[in-house]
């Protein structure tokens, strides 16, 4: 299958929401490196309180679009945006916000772990005294025995949280980073291929705390294991060259999908 | 008709073996270079290296050597009044002689046997000449044609090649480790004599520097004479103004360079800034001495304190700009080290580039920083050409660096330059003064490479 990089897709199945869960709207999201069109005219909405999935080939676009939602490619040279987001009705690039306040409503974790090469305490505790969540020593030692607790690391990390947190295990690492990431409080976790450094145990552990998370909070996942998308979300989208091809519910998307580049990917004939 | 002959000869019939192996190969092989082991170049290098590296080496014994072998014949020559000189006049006679064959003017009138001498000295040389050169042309040929007729297309030239190439670089290093070694040690023996005239306690606790004292024969070791205290303070005095000046300035540029800076004012300024490292010192000594040290002392004037024309303020000033390069530029290598991961995880977070910068950034890159620091101390007790010029000569045991005070290495230019005896603990004295800079700046560095190899490690 040859194609030109400026095909660009009619995005098919349901990528608008018509009910009440809206938490994050996208419309015309365009992105431009330099001269290259990254990501061609998206728009989709993300449902709150569950697990949206991008799925799609390498370079197709999924981290890109990913980091418009909390503003990190503002920290790139050369990257340009066109469109509109909201969340919860709010522009996040109208002139007024401030991308700092806003990451801090949105928590994100990467690829690889990157925990700060400081304590265990400490690279939890950074959010929060950043952002003055604790007004004294024992609020601050709550908020990070929570979100260790909820990244479901407490157990393990208890007796050593002045240890550094890079001598963890990788899947405690990047365990380490979620904590760090829901400590101050987010609304929304993005999470940039959070598995595809890590092991299978370590893997199933995460995708196991990344459903109980989403009882709490709007989850983006961005991975490349379909396996994983189907486990772990609700919602897939499907990325094709910087466009949005396929969104719907994780079933119907890996049971009868509507687009035919969408079967061919999900059945492994390429991609 | 001198050795830098004798090296080219050897050159040129190599560069002959080179292309000589080369041809032999292809021939031996009819043209058909993959049935040969290696790539033909290998077998003229191969050929090259037998055919000089035999000679060299007989040329290098040769010419360390032949100094004393001609001179042992001459004197053997000699009358045997001559012989029996001793030592030393014995040596002045030679002298002698080597000045009449070179046709040098000679004062006073000579013995005609120094003049047969000399002769004979010159017909010496030029029998050796021709016998090494007979020589080493037929080393060469030798090896020349054996190696040539080994060549054959089973024979593994390149491995050959490369382990001989392998032993080449191994000395090579040895060179720089025994030129390390023998310094070290000639400083080290040096120091020794001096401490057998002078008590090293002396030496390390005294509160008074004043080598001059020590000519006369009945205060030669003379309590208090010989006290480093005062160079001490000064040295410490001055690296520490330095550092005062280098580290905040050269700190701050280096995070502007790699965090904020856009691609064009790194371009451009990175260069200029480096430029600063490439100044002579010397420039720096007569910008200290001329143009800030009577800036300092005018601006003393008026403001009622009374500082000297040749302040440690001075030379602590100009010597900290002259090591802002070196702290700015290897900071900027450090904190460009830090994996861009830890950056973003931090943005992500919601922390702004300030605090990204002052918590997790510098942090990350601060046992770098700190090695930087400290190559930067070291760089500034050894300095020599500002603190000669501009921090004076006087050995004041002061805390107040709008005083003269003195440095290690000042002290030891002003105890080397002009005509010295070179047993007077005077001038030993110079030795024992490296031998603690040494120690110094050897500390510095081990802690500093110390650190960064520790940091080195940091991100695993």
């Amino acid at each position: 299958m040859v194609m030109s990089h400026d095909d660009v897709f009619e995005t098919v199945g349901r990528p608008l929401l018509s009910d009440g869960r809206i938490k994050i709207s996208c419309r015309n999201v365009n992105v431009y490196y330099g001269n290259k069109h990254a990501i061609k005219d998206v728009s989709v909405d993300i449902a709150e309180k569950e697990v949206t999935a991008f799925i799609g080939p390498s370079g197709c676009g999924k981290s890109t679009f990913l980091r418009c939602i909390n503003r990190m490619n503002d920290t790139i040279k050369d990257c340009r945006f066109e469109g509109n987001i909201t969340i919860d009705g709010e522009n996040i690039y109208d002139k007024n916000m401030d991308p700092v306040l806003l990451r801090a409503r949105i928590g994100m974790v990467f690829q690889k772990p990157n925990p700060f090469p400081k304590s265990i305490y400490k690279n939890v505790a950074y959010g929060p005294s950043i952002h003055g969540l604790a007004r004294n020593k024992s609020e601050l030692d709550e908020i990070v025995i929570t979100s260790l607790e909820r990244a479901g690391l407490f157990n393990e990390v208890k007796d050593q949280l002045d240890h550094p947190g890079t001598s963890l295990s990788g899947g405690q690492q990047q365990r380490l980073c979620i904590a760090r990431a829901i400590s101050v409080h987010p609304e929304i976790i993005l999470m940039d291929e959070p598995c595809s450094a890590l092991d299978p145990i370590a893997t199933a552990k995460i995708e196991e705390l990344i459903d109980e998370l989403r009882q709490n909070y709007t989850i983006i996942i961005v991975t490349h294991s379909m396996q994983q998308a189907a486990r772990v979300s609700q919602r897939t989208a499907f990325f094709h060259l910087g466009s949005l091809v396929e969104v719907d519910d994780t079933n119907t998307i890996f049971v009868n999908p509507e687009h035919k580049l969408t079967q061919d990917y999900i059945t492994g004939r390429y991609g | 008709m001198n050795n830098l002959s004798l090296l080219l000869v050897v050159i040129v019939l190599s560069v002959a073996g080179y292309y000589l192996g080369r041809k032999r190969s292809v021939d031996v092989v009819r043209g058909e270079i993959r049935h040969l082991h290696s790539l033909p170049g290998y077998y003229g290098l191969f050929v090259a290296l037998w055919c000089g590296l035999p000679a060299l080496v007989v040329l290098a014994v040769w010419i360390a050597s032949q100094t004393s072998v001609i001179t042992s014949l001459v004197v053997s020559g000699l009358p045997p009044d001559f012989r029996s000189l001793p030592g030393e006049q014995l040596s002045l006679v030679i002298n002698d002689i080597r000045n009449i064959a070179d046709g040098t003017i000679v004062s006073g009138t000579r013995d005609q046997a120094l003049y047969a001498a000399a002769k004979h000295y010159n017909r010496l040389k030029v029998t050796g000449f021709l016998a090494i050169l007979a020589v080493i042309l037929s080393i060469c040929i030798a090896g020349l044609g054996l190696s040539k007729r080994h060549i054959a297309p089973s024979m593994r030239a390149r491995v050959k090649v490369e382990r001989t190439i392998t032993v080449l670089m191994v000395l090579c290093s040895t060179v720089a480790i025994f030129t390390t070694v023998g310094i070290v040690l000639s400083v080290l023996f040096e120091s020794i004599r001096f401490f057998n005239q002078i008590p090293i306690t002396d030496f390390l606790f005294g509160l008074e520097w004043s080598p001059q004292m020590a000519i006369r024969a009945d205060q030669v070791g003379a309590a208090g004479s010989f006290g480093i205290a005062p160079l001490l303070t000064g040295t410490l005095m001055i690296s520490g103004i330095a550092m005062l000046v280098a580290v905040p300035i050269g700190l701050m540029s280096a995070i502007y360079m790699s965090e904020y800076a856009t691609d064009r004012v790194r371009t451009v300024a990175k260069p200029v800034l480096e430029i600063l490292a490439g100044i002579p010192t010397v420039v720096y000594g007569f910008f200290a001495a001329l143009t800030v040290a009577p800036f300092l002392r005018d601006i003393g004037a008026g403001m009622g304190l009374d500082v000297s024309s040749e302040s440690a303020l001075a030379a602590g000033l100009v010597m900290g700009i002259m090591i802002i390069p070196f702290i700015s530029s290897l900071s900027d290598d450090v904190i460009n080290a830090v994996p861009q991961s830890l950056r973003d995880g931090s943005m992500g977070i919601g922390a702004t580039k300030s605090e990204t910068v002052v918590k997790v950034v510098l942090p990350a890159a601060l046992p770098g920083i700190v090695g930087s620091i400290l190559l930067g101390v070291s760089r500034a007790i050894g300095e020599t050409m500002i603190v000669v010029m501009a921090a004076g000569l006087t050995a004041n045991l002061t805390a107040n660096p709008l005083n003269a005070v003195t440095t290690f290495t000042v002290q030891i230019v002003t105890l080397l330059i002009g005509d010295q005896e070179f047993d007077s603990p005077k001038t030993l004295a110079a030795f024992a003064l490296g031998l603690v800079l040494f120690i110094m700046t050897l500390c510095l560095n081990i802690i500093a490479l110390y650190v960064v190899r520790r940091y080195r490690e940091q991100y695993e």
